[in-house]
């Protein structure tokens, strides 16, 4: 018996809704998994601060917390005005967490494993850079390519180095999330797919099995991990990337 | 006596010049510190080190910056070749340009070097 790793990553159409030029629109699972993310995100966060209460129960905990988390994250790496950014990293981070504590349930999709949509984030905080870098400093936003103290011969070469050092931020932060989920879902099906053909080979195989089914809990475990870390760093790099917008040239 | 004298001076000027350096390293201990409380940019890579305390985690980090220069580096490349017809030198030289752009971005986010600091010069330069 076979199991196909790569399947857990396959895009279906739900429903079909428009078609444009031949371009046809759908309802796919991963549309279907955002709203889930969405919801859960909304529901957990309105329900949490629907009561206002002094000491705390277990639902508000998780939003102060997770509040608190972020509050600290942008205020540490972007300064106190980065704050002004903290409900897009906010929205950001939750939602990142969210996608990837969802797509570690079994039979569920994990929005995060594709490319598309990190990269989509990932332009999103780029042009959200670039945007208000230039809103808020002018020109002065060119001073982020020109590190001072470097020899007048040798800096043509270091900011045309530091334009791309900049241009592949995109690419660097959007592959990071992607490639960590996409590997580590692989990584569990494949040890799951053992479980699976060692069991068939009988008795002896029962046992063999107890092998594979112990790693697949050790790495279940270290997936959780990597779910909070990834999200953890995708906000952290997008609190550092809007702290060059807001501060050039340090 | 004038002899005397002026080694007097010259032992006040040395004295003066070692509490001026002590100084300024007091001074530069401080500003560290205050640094680090008011959470600069500067050590944004410490706390991403915490961050990737795995080096799995790590290892990936890594590896994403440099191919994220390289790919850059070629795309550009490649892009300038068929805008301006100067097939294959974009490609060669952006490629060069993007590897050392890979390598910078590696430094960075491992912290060896620190954003936009090009030596103790800069630092100190820098003013902010």
């Amino acid at each position: 018996m076979q199991v196909d790793p790569i399947h857990q990553f396959q895009i279906t159409n739900l429903m079909p809704m428009v078609s444009m030029d031949g371009h046809e629109i759908a309802f796919t699972n991963s549309a279907l998994f955002m709203f889930i993310i969405v919801a859960a995100v909304s529901t957990l966060l309105i329900g949490a601060t629907a009561r206002h209460a002094v000491v705390p129960g277990r639902i508000q905990s998780i939003a102060e917390i997770s509040y608190e988390f972020v509050a600290n994250t942008v205020r540490s790496s972007a300064g106190t005005e980065g704050m002004l950014f903290f409900p897009f990293v906010f929205t950001l981070f939750m939602f990142v967490l969210f996608a990837n504590l969802i797509g570690l349930i079994p039979y569920s999709f994990t929005v995060t494993s594709q490319l598309i949509v990190t990269a989509t984030l990932a332009l999103l905080v780029f042009f959200i850079v670039v945007g208000y870098g230039f809103w808020r400093n002018g020109l002065h936003f060119f001073n982020l390519f020109v590190p001072k103290g470097v020899p007048k011969l040798i800096l043509p070469a270091i900011v045309v180095i530091e334009v791309l050092s900049f241009l592949s931020r995109p690419v660097s932060h959007s592959v990071r999330l992607f490639a960590n989920m996409l590997a580590g879902h692989i990584t569990l099906q494949v040890f799951a797919g053992f479980i699976i053909m060692l069991a068939g080979m009988g008795v002896l195989g029962w046992f063999g099995a107890a092998l594979p089914f112990i790693m697949v809990i050790m790495l279940t475990a270290l997936e959780l991990l990597v779910a909070f870390l990834q999200a953890y760093v995708f906000a952290i790099l997008t609190c550092i990337y809007l702290n060059d917008a807001i501060h050039p040239g340090h | 006596m004038g002899d005397a004298r002026e080694n007097g001076d010259r032992d006040k000027q040395e004295t003066n010049e070692a509490a001026l350096s002590a100084r300024l390293q007091r001074l530069d201990e401080g500003l560290g510190h205050a640094r680090h409380r008011a959470g600069r940019p500067s050590e944004a890579s410490g706390a991403d080190r915490q961050a990737t305390a795995s080096g799995y985690a790590r290892g990936f980090r890594l590896s994403s910056e440099l191919v994220a220069g390289v790919l850059v580096g070629a795309g550009l490349g490649w892009l300038l070749d068929r805008w301006f017809g100067i097939s294959p030198w974009g490609l060669i030289v952006f490629l060069l340009l993007g590897f050392a752009a890979g390598v910078l971005n590696v430094m960075r986010s491992a912290g060896v070097v620190s954003d936009t600091a090009f030596g103790d010069k800069s630092r100190i330069n820098r003013g902010k």
